[in-house]
């Protein structure tokens, strides 16, 4: 399944946000998530299920002012 | 004592912690700012880069309030979902509320600010807006359910200082109760400490402090400034005055003659 993350196109296996996230090695990583736009909190992140062109996002803290 | 959102702080320095020359110039200059509040933000992570992993690490260690920015967002949608992530992942209810209108001034879209903040302060979440000097704005954010309030003195990074001194000084004079801190556009401490003599209670900078040439030293000039600046406000400084008006007493003045001519 093809799939948008963080602006880019991505092909995922992966079935839930959750699945997704553990994919890319962020399962105990400080992350947050929203999907096509809306926050997607930690515990909804295994019940929430991906279709293709979903757009995800996977933000970590960065500098800011 | 500066209380924002039932929080005292001793501090009246708000540190932002982007464009420092490496994280060791960052942590030395949060060090010698003493500020107890440093501002951060949320960006895309990357599996590979991994780089918020470590940054987070390094504002653990500094043992400062974080106050996550929504910076970047256009709309209130985009700044509400960035709010809601921020919260999760800083595990803060305090929000930097930024709604961007324009990208060459990064003037706040006080619409879309106003709009953004009644939705987070419904959802609990503490919001801080950065706005501009505009009265009818703030009474809005106020009545949204910000109890704190952030005007820029001059566009973010510009260092321009207090460009709409005459706004700003109506600001406070209106709403003497809610805790005023100015918010972008401080380039010099010298624009720090006028706006603490002008009764406002604190300031939040990032560029001029982490774009200087020694960033800790400047740091340290901030607070200095920012800490007399706020001494002269609550001493009461004297009003000025068109004429001089002599120092030394005048009275007892050696060679002193009446004219009795006259």
């Amino acid at each position: 399944m093809k799939v948008l993350l963080n602006g880019e196109p991505f092909a995922t296996e992966a079935v839930t946000l959750d699945e997704l996230c553990a994919s890319l090695g962020f399962a105990e990583a400080k992350i947050a998530t929203a999907l096509n736009g809306s926050f997607v909190p930690a515990s909804s992140r295994g019940a929430t299920q991906l279709a293709p062109a979903d757009e995800i996002e996977i933000v970590a803290p960065r500098q800011g002012g | 004592m500066l209380t924002l959102y039932g929080k005292n702080f001793t501090s009246r320095l708000l540190l932002g912690t982007a464009h420092y020359p490496s994280p060791e110039v960052l942590t030395r200059a949060v060090q010698a700012s003493q500020a107890e509040i440093v501002t951060v933000s949320l960006r895309r992570e990357s599996a590979r880069a991994r780089t918020g992993q470590g940054f987070w690490a390094l504002i653990e260690e500094l043992g400062c309030r974080v106050l996550p920015n929504t910076a970047g967002c256009h709309t209130a949608k985009e700044a509400i979902a960035t709010a809601e992530m921020a919260r999760e992942l800083f595990g803060t209810s305090w929000v930097k509320l930024e709604v961007i209108a324009n990208d060459d001034t990064l003037q706040p879209d006080l619409f879309g600010l106003v709009e953004a903040a009644q939705v987070l302060a419904a959802d609990g979440f503490d919001v801080l807006p950065y706005t501009t000097e505009d009265l009818s704005a703030a009474e809005r954010l106020v009545a949204a359910g910000c109890t704190v309030l952030m005007p820029w003195a001059s566009p973010i990074g510009s260092a321009r200082g207090l460009i709409n001194k005459d706004a700003l000084e109506t600001l406070r004079a209106y709403f003497p109760d809610i805790p005023l801190i100015i918010d972008a556009g401080v380039g010099a401490p010298s624009h720090a400490a006028e706006a603490m003599e002008m009764g406002y209670d604190a300031v939040l900078l990032n560029t001029a402090v982490a774009k200087a040439g020694d960033p800790a030293k400047m740091a340290e000039a901030f607070a200095k400034a920012i800490e007399a600046g706020r001494l002269a406000f609550e001493a009461g400084l004297i009003e000025p005055r068109d004429m001089a008006s002599p120092s030394t007493p005048v009275a007892g003045t050696p060679f002193f003659k009446i004219d009795h001519a006259s």
